[in-house]
């Protein structure tokens, strides 16, 4: 209850600036982990300071960092804000690290209500306030069992049941010593389902494709031969989204020419080298280098020019779009058609002229059905509540690492089964599962024990 | 005459509650329905065991009785666990029957302000919701400030084997029979459980030479902290080990129905013991399982049964003499007690106070099996806080509770009292979330002080555990302040004990954190001079600092929670928005806390959040 919390104070993906709000007794401690002045228990209150988000010495955005101690904050509490550089990604990212690093994702209006119960606001505002945690405790409850699909919450639920048999033989073990036809569980026999586990929930991370989607965007490419147009549809796209946040090193993975806000889906454009080259410098990006551009994308938009013919190289990439998410895109429909349809043998093409500001809506239509974005929620508790899963989800990985490294110093059993236990319960937190006494039910259920 | 403290049974948790007040200066009387069967084993001639092992030592550490009774009374004893971790060692003993009953009677005898009856209570004399004494069977009225009712099964105690019910307690003794019914007339809820015991062999009539044995340890070990080993490890008595046989599972799958359980009896209403079930119960519910362990253990020098653990059983006595015969070695074996069933009365946990006082009437205290427990161990530490929380209402102190983050009997007593039981309570180590912290080794330096100040635990006693407390701290200061350098010879001497060169300076503290470097190790540095005991706690810490630290981390979360007090007066029907399951739990059990709130099950986090609010808006003084 008295845990450091935090949340992104500003709405999602619009604006320049987004700013992530941390409270509580840890607060200062936690952000100056991951901010790379390691000063901010030295700094005055009240005031601002800049630097760097790192992780593992890797800078992950240039901020702006108020620290405000208690008591004079809004909640009474230690306060920091972060000013990041907007963009989901980005901001995603550093909320990430403050939950790996010890935060925990704060509750629907648990700012004010800590705000209350420290006696920051009074009792007419605390009325309304209950309403408000009633409601929304209830909405963020069924988001929390409705967030990851049902899929991944059923593997959630089979990687739990593997685990508690694990800890249940243990504790048997540990209660029962004496029963000698009960199977010993030993660490020769607990490393083998260690490393399961841990491909388990490393492919149960990587999978959360939807997840992953809401929480970096879709990295695209515009593909094609000069003069087709590219830059010109990437800046109809943009020109359209006033929530654009351009010309950022975005991540530290790609180089992002731009993004847009797509219906709240990002689409990260990645770097296509000469996409924004101008037609009079004669340039091929070849076919190797698009084979690379390919692999990255997880869409790549291949445009042809309605006013030339289809060059031999354009039939080669086509065949490396194989497998992957691609729309086609037959631009300068406004000039004469030189192009033969026919070679191309696609079902479905994209016909579009910028300057008549014809396929662009169409174009957009047809990522959302690509990626089946109609069917996902967008709205920002889904998202917070999938990042905080998948924060969850690495912690759990970290103390799987602690975990190998007890069974590789051969310590006893019964301290590493404190943090399979761990595990287990981190995993009931995202399934929204208490422990209550399934434990002991499961060590009575499992084996004959007794006098 | 008045006493200060009654206390009602004579069995464990009676006899640590008597001796608790009685020592701590409190006109005590102890009354029991029969003398001879004071501090009694009606079931396994054991002490201790997994988690039960470490509670015998917490009793020790706060100045109980059960420990030193039973370092004078034992015929094998064994560390469980042993080469495990520290955190879930934990001694068993095999105790004599005949001594352990006889030296706790002693006990009780040379202890001043104590006075023992013969006799059955059947009612309270409550005026005001205050206690004030109890009335005898033959009407006699005995006046007390305080009374603790401790007493087992023998509240509406029915045996029960086959088709037959009688109502009568363990060895055939009178139970009491209105007792529960005038509890219930004050307005307590009470609950029929049910237990049972194996049958006792002769032991002429066993063939051992068929069985595997069963030895005590080889090293000497000692319940508690004050007793010097008074046994010989090459004289204990052995255990044996026997499997059942296919022809004991068919004899039992054939006679089913004639078990009270399964159709004996068409009247049961108790709910046996999860973790005890008779061996009918084993083969049903795992069926597929081709044997199941069970063993013979001795109960006493003095006289010849045998304890057929693991083979409890209601079927009638017939069918019991076939299964016996089904077992190998025991073909020719003589029953010479049938294995039963009993049914009694207890009361739901849920209605008592942290203290084991009750809610309903102040100055009524509970402990034992009365409160849904189960085990002599379970019994007895209650027996004690009850005693110690008498002690201190009548001298107007604040009750002496024990967290869940101090001992295995908090998680007892919490557990109790917050959760309620399905079945009789057995402490189970996976019952305790901390743990690596309520060890077997250190339970003297989590309690004693405690005792100390309670005035269980003598001067001489404090100065011992001060003396280790500051042994622990030299030594640790030493260690860190001693590095060694990476020598030729050092390194030699790190190869030679397996363990991996050192490539710079490091301190001794450092180097004891490798799991193959021990002591032994540590002194070929340095001369070290402390005792045993100083050199377990700190390689305990220094090895498992980091598990250790990350256990004090969870506690002190925990602790927060707990201090967020919820007053007594609180109306739960005031609070708005509260979900109906939440409001109708926390009406019963009125936990004292947000931290006991929350483990009530039924109670969410979004209720928590309203209860919070509702306090500070309604209780802003008190609350905190």
């Amino acid at each position: 209850m008295e845990d450091t919390i935090v949340a992104i104070a500003t709405p999602l993906g619009v604006g320049a600036i987004s700013i992530i709000r941390v409270s509580g007794t840890e607060a200062i401690k936690i952000v100056n982990k991951i901010f790379s002045n390691n000063n901010l228990h030295k700094v005055k209150s009240h005031t601002i300071n800049y630097g760097f988000i790192v992780e593992n010495n890797e800078k992950i955005d240039e901020v702006l960092i108020s620290v405000m101690k208690a008591p004079k904050t809004y909640t009474k509490e230690d306060i920091i804000e972060i000013n990041c550089h907007g963009g989901i990604a980005t901001t995603n990212k550093v909320l990430e690290l403050l939950i790996e690093n010890g935060c925990r994702l704060a509750e629907p209006g648990e700012f004010t209500k800590r705000a209350f119960l420290n006696g920051r606001i009074d009792l007419t505002e605390a009325e309304g306030i209950m309403n408000l945690i009633n409601s929304k405790t209830e909405t963020a409850r069924k988001l929390f069992i409705n967030q990851l699909s049902g899929r991944v919450s059923n593997k959630i639920e089979k990687i739990r049941q593997d685990i508690i048999e694990v800890l249940a033989n243990i504790e048997v073990n540990i209660d029962y010593p004496e029963y000698e036809d009960i199977e010993k569980m030993t660490l020769e026999m607990l490393k083998p389902r260690i490393e399961e586990l841990k491909k388990t929930i490393r492919k149960v991370l990587d999978e959360s494709k939807n997840g992953k989607i809401i929480k970096e965007g879709i990295q695209t490419a515009i593909i094609g031969r000069p003069n087709v147009g590219k830059s010109s549809i990437l800046n109809a796209l943009i020109e359209e989204d006033k929530a654009i946040v351009t010309d950022i090193a975005g991540t530290t993975r790609d180089i992002v020419e731009g993004q847009i806000n797509l219906d709240g889906i990002l689409l990260n454009f990645i770097d296509t080298a000469g996409i924004r080259e101008t037609t009079d410098i004669v340039e091929s990006i070849g076919v190797n280098k698009s084979k690379e551009i390919i692999n990255k994308a997880d869409l790549i938009l291949f445009v042809l020019n309605n006013n030339n013919e289809i060059h031999e190289e354009d039939i080669k990439i086509l065949e490396n779009l194989k497998n992957k998410n691609y729309i086609i895109i037959i631009n300068k429909i406004d000039l004469e058609s030189k192009i033969d349809i026919n070679l191309i043998k696609e079902e479905k093409v994209i016909e579009m002229s910028i300057l008549n500001n014809i396929g662009i809506e169409e174009l957009k239509q047809e990522i959302l059905k690509i990626f089946n974005l109609n069917k996902l929620e967008l709205n920002d508790l889904t998202y917070l509540s999938s990042s905080r899963s998948i924060a969850i989800l690495k912690q759990i990985n970290s103390t799987i690492l602690d975990i190998e490294k007890a069974i590789d110093l051969q310590l006893p059993i019964d301290m590493i089964e404190i943090d399979l236990k761990e595990i287990w319960n981190k995993l009931g937190e995202i399934i929204g599962k208490s422990y209550e006494n399934e434990l002991i039910d499961q060590l009575f259920s499992q084996f004959c024990l007794g006098k | 005459m008045e006493y200060e403290v009654i206390v009602v049974g004579g069995g464990h948790a009676g006899c640590e509650a008597c001796l608790a007040t009685a020592r701590m200066g409190h006109k005590t009387l102890l009354i029991t329905g029969n003398i001879k069967n004071i501090a009694d084993m009606p079931c396994n001639p054991s002490i201790g065991g997994s988690a039960k092992g470490i509670v015998v030592r917490e009793i020790d550490a706060l100045g109980g009785q059960m420990g030193k009774n039973a370092d004078q009374s034992l015929l094998q004893l064994k560390m469980l666990n042993n080469k495990k971790g520290p955190a879930i060692k934990a001694l068993r003993a095999q105790a004599d029957k005949i001594t352990y009953p006889q030296n706790m009677w002693k006990t009780i005898c040379e202890t001043k302000n104590l006075d023992v009856k013969e006799a059955l209570v059947e009612d309270l004399i409550v005026e005001n919701n205050r206690i004030k004494g109890i009335i005898l069977e033959n009407n006699e009225k005995i006046y007390s400030k305080t009374v603790i009712l401790t007493t087992g099964t023998y509240m509406k105690a029915d045996i029960l084997r086959g088709s037959m019910r009688r109502r009568e307690g363990p060895h055939g003794e009178k139970p009491s029979n209105h007792l529960s019914d005038n509890l219930a007339r004050l307005g307590f809820i009470i609950k029929r459980l049910k237990t049972g015991t194996p049958a006792r062999l002769e032991k002429s009539t066993i063939d051992f030479s068929k069985l595997q044995i069963e030895n005590g340890d080889s090293e000497y070990h000692t319940f508690s902290f004050d007793n010097a080993p008074t046994y010989d490890v090459d004289k204990q008595i052995p255990c044996h080990l026997i499997y059942t046989t296919e022809q004991t599972h068919e004899i039992i799958r054939n006679n089913l129905n004639k078990s009270s359980m399964y159709g004996g009896l068409d009247d049961i209403q108790g709910i046996g013991p999860r973790y005890c079930p008779s061996i009918e119960d084993k083969i049903v519910r795992f069926s597929d399982k081709e044997r199941h362990q069970l063993f013979l253990e001795p109960e006493s020098i003095y006289y010849d049964d045998m304890y057929l653990q693991g083979f409890s059983t209601s079927m009638p006595e017939d069918v019991q003499e076939l299964m016996v015969h089904s077992l190998r070695g025991l073909e020719k074996a003589k029953i010479l007690k049938y294995a039963y069933a009993i049914e009694y009365d207890s009361i739901y946990p849920t209605q008592l106070k942290r203290s084991l006082e009750t809610k309903l009437i102040e100055n009524l205290f509970t402990a034992g099996q009365i409160n849904g427990s189960s085990g002599y161990e379970e019994a007895a530490c209650q027996g004690l806080i009850a005693g110690i929380n008498a002690g201190l209402k009548l001298e107007n102190k604040d009750p002496f509770i024990l967290k869940r983050s101090d001992a295995y009997i908090g998680v007892l007593i919490d557990d109790l009292i917050t959760k309620g039981i399905r079945d009789p309570y057995r402490l189970l180590t996976s019952r305790a979330e901390y743990r690596l912290l309520l060890r077997h080794d250190n339970a003297d330096l989590r309690l004693r002080e405690y005792g100390y100040k309670i005035g269980l635990i003598d001067e001489k006693q404090y100065y011992k555990l001060l003396n280790k407390k500051q042994g622990i701290i030299d030594l640790t200061n030493k260690l860190k302040e001693i590095k060694i350098t990476p020598k030729e010879e050092i390194n030699q001497y790190l190869i030679k004990n397996n363990s991996s060169i050192i490539k710079d300076g490091i301190s001794l503290y450092n180097l004891l954190k490798r799991p193959e470097i021990t002591f032994e190790n540590i002194k070929h540095f340095v001369d070290i001079d402390y005792s045993d005991e100083v050199l377990e706690q700190v390689e305990i810490n220094v090895k498992y600092e980091g598990y250790l630290l990350k256990a004090e981390k969870e506690v002190e979360k925990m602790l927060k929670l707990e201090n967020k007090k919820i007053p007594l007066n609180i109306d739960y029907d005031k609070v708005k928005n509260i979900a109906s399951e939440a409001r109708q739990k926390l009406k019963e059990i009125k936990p004292t806390s947000i931290g006991q709130a929350i483990r009530i099950s039924g109670v969410n986090p979004a209720d928590i959040s309203v209860l919070m609010i509702y306090l500070k808006k309604e209780f802003k003084n008190e609350y905190k």
